[in-house]
């Protein structure tokens, strides 16, 4: 496998005559990750580690910029035909790593697969189909019209069509997309990214050089190779950066922050995160939590700010809400309401004065700090008399539990792949049903028809000002009815030498423009 | 000899046969590993397609009859991780561990042989007294703290100003308690020789080597107190014995004395503890791999625990239980070559 990809970089360096880059890229990167990517075909799996070696590999059609906005990647501009029609216009004359020359051929086959990949397939469900009308336009169709079609659009990165078809020496389909044994595809790669991947050692670690005819030209990015190193242990990761081992890191355990900013070289960026970390209440567990009075209370006893100061150590945005800022459906007005007295009080008028017992679960390994945020939620509801018999797990054990709904209160960190406040919804507070797959995750049981009906309404709305009135409304019901206990969006932090600049390519997303990245 | 050998195989099989069970009555209690396979927002329907396409939802008397099918015929299936068959991923891991049980042998050899020596022909030496001291203290630190201690002073360095600087001695002082680091803190390095197979040794480059000093050093500290300790004692009481002192009466010279009479039966008794030691050490490396994210079994199988990677995990178990039983064997019979009074189980007297 190794000695493939190599056979393949080194026929490809005798074929292409190198070009002038936008910059000088010479300069070397190690990085740490937690984890390397667990398979080099970029439909295999949804996860933040493959979208991050997506852009490093490949390119979007368009991409999110760090204001939450887009900018054109590999389409250079793109308009709406009518409600459920945009056509795109392709960037001429970008190369794959193969050298084969990108055409809309090559979108529609990437679209096709997309639609063939489980992890991928309910993204482009509203999705109807891709028309070709020349070799430098296309159009994607949606069955109605569809808000967020630029959205997803951020997740076709086109493939190099004629390098993924035919068939392997042992007959296989080159294209298969495989969840476990090897394909074709998740050994081998060409993408039009910047990087091409020369080396790859499952766990150990995955090197990575800059791809000599890569199209944008015009990227400040001086960076010619990439060694990533998984490194699973915070302290470990951290200390590697410090020792001079590794000159970038992600993510940086909160409890190390100090420790970094402190330190003459390191430099440390922080960003408020998208995912939210919320508790689930039971409606069909417990009957009292069927009583809005009862959420609420509990919604009153709950002290976001606490426990993002005390317990994230800052390292947290609290929350009121699903959607954080920049969202379509934040809600300003939405603050967290912190008030025992108040709670005590409704659990009073409910008729709960002297309480009652629950359960409660949460993961110890999955979010940061997240047994300890479930500790003091305990705590919290001690006082108003609603005793909790708290058990945390590892998330391997965890989420088989979650999928029976096997506490009362479960908790859970959403981040939605839309970048849209409707797949909070979607996933966490519509009326469960199996069948449509509807409120997959909602661990409360709570089932709102009227909610979710606007939410429907607003995903096939596509004036986005009338979108988002819609979805700010949905927080404010949600928010008065206490569907759910927020708590907070986690941070975001990376950290690298000094002379590494990564604020410019890094983003609230968390997949860096590595292919933008300077070094001094 | 025959008979004895024989016995042992059996009695490995039977502990493979034993912990492949355990491991799989274990199964459900280590999670979900479609958790790891697919996004959060996969739904449930193509879940259950792809655990009926991994034989997840068939009942566990047939999973494990299809296993041990397979695995009577050295097929012990297939990572879901890694997708390639477990006993590759091991054999691609396990060098990586073995070098540093070697390396941290090394040290325990190189170093308890001779304290312990000294410890005992002078037991009332300042120095033997300190190595004593030491010794008490490094047993009872946990292994990942002489770890993240050593990472702190070695690879980042530490500037200490606890002297006053603008008086000579007081910088000399905060120099010698200061130290530079420099040396890795994770991983193998990159110059590492192919040497056969699966082996890609770090024992043959200067910065395989430096790679190889911290994880040693952190894992050796564990034993290397117990077998100062251990030599320490039984060269006391040889030196007791009777044969020791006609020694002595006799006029032979005291290095002949201690290194090669005395010497010889200390020994017998430290290769038992050392044996079954080394077993152990093999399952102490996943806490040092861990902390310096060393890419042997020991980091291998904690991420597969965490992955619900089960197919990985039983491999990995059984193969320790190999381990274990051969280095067991291998110790029960240079235990009889150093000692020819003892009976191996199974020979006729």
């Amino acid at each position: 496998m190794k000695k493939l990809i190599a056979a393949f970089v080194g026929s490809m360096a005798l074929a292409s005559a190198p070009v002038a880059l936008g910059a000088e890229a010479t300069k070397e990167l190690k990085m740490a990750y937690d984890a390397d990517p667990v398979t080099l075909d970029i439909h295999e799996q949804l996860s933040g580690g493959i979208l991050q070696l997506s852009h490093m590999t490949f390119d979007p059609l368009l991409r999110w910029t760090s204001d939450l906005g887009f900018e054109p990647r590999l389409a250079e501009s793109w308009e709406r035909v009518d409600e459920n029609t945009m056509r795109f216009k392709l960037r001429e004359g970008v190369k794959f790593h193969s050298g084969n020359e990108l055409t809309a051929a090559d979108v529609k086959f990437t679209f096709d697969r997309l639609k063939q990949s489980q992890d991928f397939k309910a993204i482009f469900k509203p999705f109807s189909g891709i028309n070709i009308i020349d070799d430098y336009t296309f159009e994607l169709v949606t069955s109605e019209p569809y808000p967020l079609l630029l959205n997803t659009a951020t997740y076709i990165f086109p493939f190099d069509s004629k390098f993924y078809s035919g068939q392997t020496q042992d007959g296989k389909d080159k294209s298969a997309i495989l969840k476990h044994g090897n394909s074709f595809a998740s050994e081998n790669l060409s993408g039009t990214g910047p990087y091409t991947v020369t080396e790859r050692k499952q766990g150990v670690r995955v090197e990575f050089e800059r791809f000599d005819d890569y199209w944008d030209t015009e990227s400040p990015g001086n960076v010619g190779k990439i060694v990533l190193t998984p490194i699973k242990e915070n302290n470990t990761r951290v200390s590697a950066l410090l020792s001079g081992g590794v000159d970038f890191i992600a993510p940086v355990p909160p409890n190390d922050l100090e420790r970094i900013r402190n330190d003459k070289n390191g430099n440390l960026v922080t960003m408020s995160g998208t995912r939210i970390i919320l508790f689930h209440m039971n409606q069909e567990r417990v009957e009292a939590f069927k009583n809005p009075k009862v959420r609420q209370a509990i919604a009153y006893a709950i002290n976001q700010e606490g426990i993002a100061a005390k317990i994230m150590k800052g390292f947290a945005t609290p929350a009121a809400q699903m959607s954080p800022e920049g969202y379509q459906g934040y809600n300003e007005s939405l603050t967290p309401r912190f008030d025992v007295a108040k709670a005590q009080e409704l659990m009073k008028e409910a008729g709960y004065e002297d309480g009652f017992t629950i359960t409660m679960m949460a993961p110890n390994n999955r979010y940061v700090n997240d047994d300890k945020i479930a500790q003091a939620v305990a705590a919290m509801l001690a006082r108003i008399n609603i005793k909790v018999d708290l058990k945390t797990l590892p998330k391997a054990q965890y989420w088989p539990e979650y999928d029976n709904r096997a506490a009362d209160m479960m908790m859970i960190g959403w981040h939605a792949d839309t970048e849209d406040s409707a797949n909070f919804y979607e996933f966490l507070t519509f009326c469960p049903d199996a069948d449509s797959g509807a409120g997959q995750y909602n661990a409360g049981n709570y089932c709102n028809p009227e909610i979710d009906a606007l939410v429907q309404k607003a995903n096939v709305e596509t004036d986005l000002d009338k979108r988002a009135a819609m979805l700010q409304e949905v927080e404010q019901r949600l928010y008065d009815d206490a569907a759910f206990v927020p708590l907070h969006w986690q941070d975001l932090a990376w950290a690298a030498k000094k002379n590494v600049k990564i604020e410019p390519v890094l983003n609230v997303m968390n997949f860096p423009y590595l292919g933008d990245l300077v070094i001094e | 000899m025959l008979a004895f050998l024989v016995q042992r195989i059996s009695q490995a099989f039977l502990v493979m046969f034993v912990i492949s069970v355990i491991a799989f009555a274990i199964q459900d209690g280590l999670g979900d590993p479609l958790q790891e396979m697919v996004g959060m927002s996969v739904s449930e329907e193509e879940r259950e397609a792809i655990r009926e396409e991994l034989g997840l939802n068939d009942p566990m008397v047939v999973q494990y009859l299809r296993f041990a099918g397979n695995a009577l015929q050295g097929d012990l299936g297939n990572s879901y991780f890694y997708s390639k068959p477990t006993l590759e991923v091991i054999a691609e891991h396990l060098p990586a561990t073995l070098e540093l049980v070697i390396g941290a042998s090394l040290i325990i050899v190189f170093l308890s042989v001779p304290i312990g020596v000294y410890a005992a022909i002078r037991p009332q030496a300042w120095l033997s007294k300190f190595f004593m001291g030491v010794s008490t203290v490094g047993i009872s630190i946990p292994v990942f703290l002489t770890a993240i201690v050593l990472i702190q002073l070695f690879s980042i360095g530490v500037t200490v100003n606890w002297f006053p600087s603008d008086t000579g001695w007081g910088q000399w002082l905060n120099d010698f308690f200061s130290t530079e680091g420099g040396l890795p803190s994770y991983g193998r390095g990159d110059e590492l020789t192919h040497l056969f197979g699966t082996w890609e040794s770090g024992f043959f480059t200067g910065t395989g080597l430096m790679h190889l000093v911290l994880p040693s050093v952190s894992l050796a500290s564990i034993m290397l107190p117990l077998f100062i300790r251990l030599i320490r004692a039984e060269m006391m009481e040889v030196l007791q014995s009777d044969y020791v002192r006609y020694a002595r009466a006799k006029g032979l010279s005291a290095g002949r004395i201690n290194f090669l009479h005395a010497l010889k039966n200390t020994m017998l008794p430290v290769i038992t503890v050392g044996g079954v030691q080394i077993g152990i050490m093999v399952a102490y490396t996943i806490l040092t791999e861990t902390v310096f994210q060393w890419p042997g079994v020991g980091l291998m199988f904690l991420e597969a625990i965490t992955r619900s990677d089960i197919p990985l995990i039983v491999a990995y178990l059984m193969v320790v239980g190999l381990i274990f039983v051969v280095t067991n064997t291998l110790v029960d019979l240079i235990y009889g070559l150093v000692n020819p009074t003892v009976k191996l189980t199974g020979k006729k007297a």
